[in-house]
């Protein structure tokens, strides 16, 4: 093992990043390894591990509305989390909402990345009049908050859509609007790096033996530029499963017919003055935990990929 | 270890065995490897050396500002007769500015970019002597005035972008002497300047350590620098003072073999033909430092005891060299 | 300078054209203007009336240039939902929504800045640790859940602290103040905090970088090697050179805090533009989204400006070009 020395302030640099980092981090990333995959089995179960089906209506019972989580005074041992006004339990009613959250975050993550990478190839390797089209929409939409784009897409095809649809359309609008909110990271990064492969040989020697443009990008160029489109897309899921718990919350995502996490927060948030706390606060915390472990996530392959930091 | 030097018997500075190591996660690695010297009153002392080989960390142990996780660990620093390298922050500060100044390397982000030269100037002023705002903002002019600034009265109240690279530099040499400093220590000052006003900003710096009685320690990586403006040399490799002594004898004739490459390297006016010959290889990392004479790889001279052993610093006619070519000699 | 200035607001117009353009088409092309503002029983001729006081037969230019006039003199059209003009309904909400953003500003600024130099100054510190696991789940955590906590913490468990509404406001003008009664003052304690928590920990990690950035510069250095005091240095040279910076990203999250101001709204029932807005959105009522639309991206457009003029005030190297 070959050591060298750096100037102090680069010496201070490794010494809070490398192997230091690796680990001081391993174990906060391997439990957040943990949490996302528990959450996703169980999210992906919960037909069948779900103790209740929220949605069979004849299953309910008014008896058991407001019940406290089991070990409050009161708890029933059916309802490990306790129940809503309505008497469904809050623990089945949080796994089925973690299946509409995840659902929303993986399909507009795979959307916005298929069309991210397309657009940042074709405006990297091309450049001119289609480059500079792409990327100038791209400035501007980076300048406006993500949120308020996603409401502000969410709102058009709202007005564009007949009312009695919104509820039933309501996730195909979500992944709509979020995927217009997000490709933007994934095309500038691709367009970025296309932009430097264009220029090594192996693109050159593959022009010399007349391959064509498109597979010049998808089969030499697209391997090469997809270890930083993996680290956008694992924040981007966070990023997405905000995205609509926030729009769920604000009343502009899924109705509370087919509730999401968010929704279920917002749900829970409206009798929270009667002292119903655990109806709320457990969504919520499996939203925090949720989106935590996969930003925690995010940041470990970042740095893993991060050829400065090896 | 103490031994006698040409210097006066009572140096303004005294440098005694001084190591600086650096604490990484493998381990501390030393930087500076015990190296002695003395430096009179007035006197013009040249550091010469490759980068990396530790001639501006000593600059910066002395002026007390190594910086974690960089440290002494070794040796005495002593300053008009009093140990320094044990004071206390507090006190180190009230030295640094009043006792030793410091000029770095490059004067385009020496100076605060949001502040006028006036202001820093009057700011240094006040942090070491009792003056009025007023007469504080008096001796600021007459400052940039002895460092060539033309119309100072109004040039002080600019802001430093409003100043050339060259105009800077001399910004720069008024607030390292403003407190009348004994001691100033300037990093490569002229690095970073254009080559035509190098010599110019080198008398200056010369002139005015010379007017207001400060000794420099002139650290560079020039030995043409050194040999116009230094009283005395020494050539640092790779942490260790390889050789010291007046420039002329080590310019003339140089005792270790790392210096007389050094000197061969440089194109001297009215030489003749000779060839310019360079010395093969690199100095070594900290981290892979060979047995015996750092320098014993590189060395056209190197024998036995060379690979075996680190040579020990002896005296020779007015100056010291560390080589073991000299080690049989009688001083 | 003046050209600087010049350039800039040409530059901002063309901006707001194109956000102008945008939200000319939400409105003209979304749906059909003359259904939605109707009721469903309308005779055709009402609507052929209606159809002609909003100039929809004329050619689209001459329609937009017809809407961008409206919009200068801050004509929106009327509401689908309330049939009010929209003009009249946000310049109600617009007070509520600026107190609540400058609060949270101020907030933050007060919370972020000294957390951030006291981060540099001692990055090795307990407390500095501390801030740093507080504000990697402070990002990670939603604002409205962090509005809820809040709620269940000091409005339901400890009743300190009123959670929704403004409480009483004072008509001054066309301005509706909360500032001047306590009840106002005290409804926006934790609206103000939930908006500006996330902007603190922003604000910190932004003070921290540049800070240990600008102490790390040679002029600091230098500024050390002259023996001025460390309160001269950090606070003098330092925190100057980094609230440059600072206060360009602390402008443009102005602008963000306006969005974000919608979600605080929702959660508190603080009635400003943003309730309003997500009321718009949920009913498709595009007359108050785009009018919206043009509003905010004024704001952005504005601070940018600001900012811009700004770092001629406090960067000497741009204000005197000799």
């Amino acid at each position: 093992m070959t050591l060298e020395v750096y100037p102090q302030s680069r010496l201070a640099a490794v010494l809070r990043s490398d192997l230091f980092y690796k680990f001081r981090t391993s174990y906060v990333t391997l439990a957040a390894a943990l949490v996302t995959l528990a959450i996703v089995l169980a999210a992906l179960l919960a037909p069948w591990i779900a103790p209740h089906d929220p949605f069979d209506v004849s299953t309910l019972s008014l008896w058991d509305s407001e019940l406290p989580p089991v070990w409050a005074e009161g708890g029933d041992p059916r309802f490990l989390l306790g129940t809503d006004n309505q008497g469904r339990d809050v623990l089945s009613a949080i796994l089925y909402g973690s299946r509409i959250s995840l659902a929303v975050g993986f399909i507009s993550v795979a959307f916005a990345m298929a069309i991210g990478i397309v657009i940042g190839l074709v405006s990297g390797y091309f450049g001119g009049k289609v480059d500079a089209f792409f990327m100038r929409i791209a400035d501007v939409m980076l300048s406006f908050p993500t949120i308020l784009v996603a409401l502000l897409v969410s709102g058009i095809v709202r007005g564009a859509l007949p009312r009695e649809m919104h509820d039933s359309a309501a996730l195909i609008v979500l992944v709509f609007a979020i995927t217009v909110t997000t490709w933007v990271q994934y095309a500038r990064t691709v367009r970025s790096s296309t932009m430097v492969e264009r220029g090594r040989e192996y693109v050159y020697a593959a022009q010399l033996v007349g391959r064509r443009p498109f597979a010049i990008l998808f089969r030499h160029i697209l391997p090469n530029v997809m270890g930083p489109v993996l680290v956008i897309a694992t924040i981007n899921l966070a990023m997405a499963i905000l995205i609509e718990a926030t729009l769920s919350f604000l009343g502009v995502g899924m109705p509370p017919t087919n509730p999401s996490l968010g929704t279920l927060i917002r749900v829970g948030n409206e009798y929270l003055f009667s002292g119903v706390w655990w109806v709320v606060i457990f969504p919520s915390l499996t939203l925090v935990a949720l989106v935590l472990a996969v930003n925690l996530l995010g940041d470990w392959l970042r740095d893993a990929l991060n050829p400065k930091l090896r | 270890m103490t031994f006698s030097t040409s210097s006066p018997p009572a140096p303004l500075l005294s440098v005694r065995d001084l190591s600086i190591c650096f604490d990484t996660r493998h381990g501390p690695l030393r930087a500076v490897d015990g190296i002695t010297f003395d430096l009179a009153p007035g006197e013009i002392l040249g550091m010469v050396g490759e980068s990396g080989a530790g001639k501006s960390l000593t600059g910066t142990a002395i002026t007390g500002l190594l910086e974690r996780p960089g440290r002494i660990d070794r040796g005495e620093i002593h300053f008009e007769g009093q140990r320094i390298d044990t004071l206390g922050a507090e006190e180190m500060r009230r030295l640094r500015g009043r006792k030793i100044g410091a000029i770095f390397q490059d004067p385009l982000t020496s100076l605060n970019p949001l502040m006028t030269v006036g202001q820093q100037l009057v700011q240094t002023i006040r942090t070491h002597m009792p003056l009025s705002r007023e007469a504080a903002r008096k001796r600021a002019i007459s400052f940039l005035e002895e460092v060539g600034i033309p119309a100072p009265e109004a040039r002080i109240d600019q802001y430093p972008h409003q100043f050339s690279g060259g105009m800077r530099q001399r910004v720069v040499i008024a607030l390292a002497l403003c407190a009348e400093p004994s001691l100033v220590i300037a990093d490569e000052p002229t690095t970073a300047l254009d080559v035509s006003i190098q010599a110019q900003i080198l008398d200056l710096l010369k002139r005015m350590c010379r007017d207001h009685g400060a000794a420099v320690i002139l650290v560079t990586h020039d030995m043409g620098v050194i040999a116009e403006t230094a009283d005395r040399v020494a050539v640092m490799y790779s942490g260790r003072v390889v050789e010291i002594g007046p420039v002329e004898k080590v310019v003339r004739d140089p005792h270790h073999p790392y210096t007389t490459g050094l000197m061969q390297s440089i194109p001297r006016v009215g030489s003749g033909a000779e060839r310019l010959t360079q010395i093969d290889g690199a100095m070594p990392r900290l981290t892979a430092l060979p047995d015996g004479c750092a320098f014993h790889p590189r060395c056209p001279r190197a024998f036995a005891e060379c690979s075996r052993s680190k040579p020990a610093s002896l005296p020779v006619e007015g100056g010291h060299v560390a080589c073991h070519l000299y080690q049989g000699e009688p001083a | 300078m003046i050209a600087f200035v010049l350039r800039r607001l040409i530059q901002s117009v063309i901006v707001m054209l194109a956000v102008a353009l945008i939200a000319f088409s939400m409105f003209r092309f979304i749906g059909d203007p003359v259904n939605s503002m109707l009721p469903e029983n309308a005779s055709a001729e009402d609507r052929q009336l209606l159809r002609d006081r909003l100039g929809l037969n004329e050619s689209v230019p001459v329609q937009f240039a017809r809407f961008v006039s409206g919009a200068v003199q801050g004509e929106f059209g009327i509401s689908y939902r309330n049939k009010r003009p929209v003009a009249a309904m946000i310049a109600e909400r617009l007070p509520a929504t600026l107190e609540l953003v400058a609060a949270a500003a101020i907030f933050a600024l007060l919370l972020g800045v000294p957390m951030g130099i006291y981060a540099a100054l001692y990055p090795k510190g307990v407390l500095s640790n501390l801030l740093n696991v507080v504000s990697l789940i402070g990002i990670s955590v939603p604002t409205f859940v962090t509005g809820i906590l809040l709620i269940l913490v000091f409005s339901v468990w400890l009743n300190w602290l009123p959670s929704f509404g403004r409480g009483d406001t004072v008509q001054i003008g066309w301005w509706s103040t909360g500032l001047l009664t306590a009840s106002g003052l005290k409804s926006l304690i934790l609206p103000a905090v939930m908006l500006g928590l996330f902007q603190v920990t922003l604000i910190m990690r932004l003070v921290r970088a540049e800070m240990m950035e600008v102490l790390r510069s040679d002029f600091v250095r230098f500024a050390r090697a002259r023996g001025l005091t460390n309160r001269a240095v950090n606070f003098g040279h330092a925190l100057g050179n980094t609230l440059m910076p600072v206060v360009t990203i602390v402008g443009l999250q102005l602008g963000a805090m306006i969005a974000f101001a919608i979600i605080t709204e929702t959660v508190f029932q603080w009635p400003g533009m943003g309730l309003l807005f997500i009321q718009a959105v949920s009913f498709g009522d595009i007359p108050v989204m785009s009018a919206y639309l043009v509003l905010v991206a004024l704001v952005f457009v504005a601070i940018n400006m600001i900012v811009d003029l700004l770092y001629f005030a406090i960067d000497p190297r741009l204000s005197v070009r000799a």
